[in-house]
């Protein structure tokens, strides 16, 4: 683990929806290319289907780029890869039929984790979370922010090397989220694992970030990143600094015209898209 | 405080509910007892209460009873297995779906029941027609809603097993039959229920043996009061039945 290697490598990737032509079509991503460096933490923000998700989904091998390729390691991706990527969703992917130890544990009886390490691999995620008197609890018998905690749980007892969460926090109210993320920013600077984070809040990137690529407005692609010079674990009182304003009203300014430009072809596209 | 209030409402619809069946048997004493209603149109329940102590003593309900649940079982076992194998495998492809769930739901909107004739001139008068229309009738509502089972399974689900490696085998095991259960219980609970119907009612239209048969074959006898304890005794067996597969169905979901 040296730092500086890539982790993820993202060459020229495009991904379009539906056949040019077609009144579906969608050119949702365009030559874009990253790469994303071991043990960084990445965000990636951008107005409304600008396809920061997609780029997400295609570096996780849940979607294939149209054109272009994503490598992890050396390996050219062209399905899940579930020894080295794991997942947090935005909407609950919990498993509603199944306890919240249960949830953990299946995730591994997928990956394949023998029997035995099982118990104790969940037990310790869902201790680093925080729900070590939850585990026998339904996702629904959770308040939102605790489902989203055992879905981490789930995606950490996987040991992947590479997390991927498509706006893990974003059903959330803003307080359980502030709170979410600063627990996430303690147990993920524990982790040492390569983090992509998909979110619409500019204070949560700025929070949460080594780095933020802000994406342009549809057919999307990276239009700056800017680096977030703060050593983890970040500490609450980082958000009142001088430093964490002018990194977030950088971001406010790169982004506002893009969010107009989107507003704008939605409006053109029709009010419920 | 709520809890108690929940208790009283609950004892008071309970109340009603009885004084309402109460009621109605005090209504049927009275109206042939004493108000002069024909015996031949509705016979004395204290009358019809003997004569189903003398069907359940002497076994004599044994031979009817035996043919209408052998008929039940078969049919149903038929429409389990081919309803929720179809329902399964044209859940698999969204083509399918398209094509077959409007075509099986408005086949299922027609009432079957008129085919009887044409069944028994396939079957003949035996258990084989009873069996065929309760199989054709309960196979719908089964193969629908294992359709709706399997083929709408939330999608989020699928992609989060993916993700994390699961198998075809596992995605079946632990994802999609675990999401599909409960609407393919309701399915069945419903084929069940609808399949003792049409039995009990295609055995009273046409029919050699079965409790059906029997209600039938003494209604023409003019044996109203026996007839109307073949009747009570049908239905206790329905109501247990129906009971019995309900309790599996909530039981099953639970888990």
């Amino acid at each position: 683990m040296t730092a500086g290697e890539t982790a993820v490598r993202v060459k020229d990737v495009s991904h379009e929806f539906g056949e040019p032509g077609d009144a579906q079509f969608v050119r949702a991503l365009q030559h874009t290319s990253l790469d994303i460096a071991r043990g960084e933490l990445l965000c990636l923000i951008g107005p409304s289907g600008c396809g920061k998700s997609t780029l997400l989904n295609m570096i996780g091998g849940l979607m294939t780029p149209t054109t272009g390729t994503v490598e992890v390691g050396s390996t050219v991706v062209r399905g899940p890869l579930p020894r080295d990527i794991a997942f947090v969703f935005q909407e609950n992917a919990l498993f509603p039929w199944c306890s919240v130890m249960e949830n953990v544990k299946l995730g591994m009886v997928f990956q394949g984790v023998p029997k035995s390490e099982q118990e104790d691999r969940a037990r310790k995620s869902l201790e680093a979370v925080g729900l070590k008197d939850f585990m026998g609890h339904y996702p629904a018998q959770l308040s939102g922010g605790m489902r989203q905690r055992a879905a981490l749980a789930r995606a950490l007892s996987l040991e992947t090397s590479i997390l991927l969460m498509d706006e893990p926090f974003g059903a959330l109210d803003e307080q359980t989220r502030m709170i979410l993320g600063e627990d996430l920013s303690v147990l993920l600077s524990r982790a040492g694992k390569t983090i992509v984070f998909v979110t619409h809040s500019l204070g949560e990137a700025v929070f949460l970030a080594d780095r933020v690529a802000v994406f342009s407005a549809r057919p999307g692609t990276i239009k700056e990143i800017i680096h977030v010079d703060e050593p983890h674990p970040r500490k609450p009182n980082f958000v009142t600094t001088e430093k964490f304003s002018q990194l977030r009203n950088m971001l406010y300014g790169l982004l506002h015209d893009e969010i107009r430009k989107a507003v704008e072809q939605s409006a053109i596209v029709g009010p419920q898209s | 405080m709520s809890a108690r209030q929940d208790r009283r409402d609950k004892f008071a619809s309970r109340a009603v509910q009885i004084g309402f069946i109460v009621g109605l048997l005090t209504f049927w004493y009275l109206g042939t007892a004493y108000w002069g209603i024909s015996p031949l149109l509705l016979p004395n329940p204290v009358k019809v209460w003997h004569e189903l102590k003398d069907v359940l003593g002497s076994g004599e309900y044994l031979p009817d009873l035996q043919i209408t649940l052998t008929e039940l079982a078969v049919a149903f076992s038929i429409s389990c297995t081919s309803g929720v194998t179809l329902g399964y495998l044209i859940s698999r492809s969204q083509y399918l779906i398209k094509v077959f769930e409007p075509l099986l739901a408005g086949v299922y909107s027609v009432p079957i029941i008129l085919f009887l004739p044409l069944y028994v001139l396939f079957f003949g008068l035996g258990p084989g027609s009873k069996i065929a229309i309760g199989t054709t009738i309960s196979f719908f509502p089964i193969v629908l809603n294992t359709i709706a089972g399997f083929g709408y399974v939330d999608k989020i689900f699928i992609t989060a097993a993916r993700s994390m490696g699961a198998s075809d085998v596992q995605m079946f095991r632990y994802v999609l039959l675990p999401a599909a259960l409960p609407v393919i219980l309701t399915g069945l609970r419903i084929g069940f229920t609808v399949a003792l119907l049409s039995i009990l009612g295609s055995e009273t239209i046409a029919s050699l043996a079965g409790l059906g048969h029997k209600i039938v074959h003494l209604a023409e006898a003019m044996e109203t009061a026996r007839m109307f304890a073949y009747i009570a005794f049908a239905v206790v067996i329905a109501a247990f039945l129906n009971t019995v597969v309900s309790s599996l169905e909530r039981k099953a979901r639970r888990r």
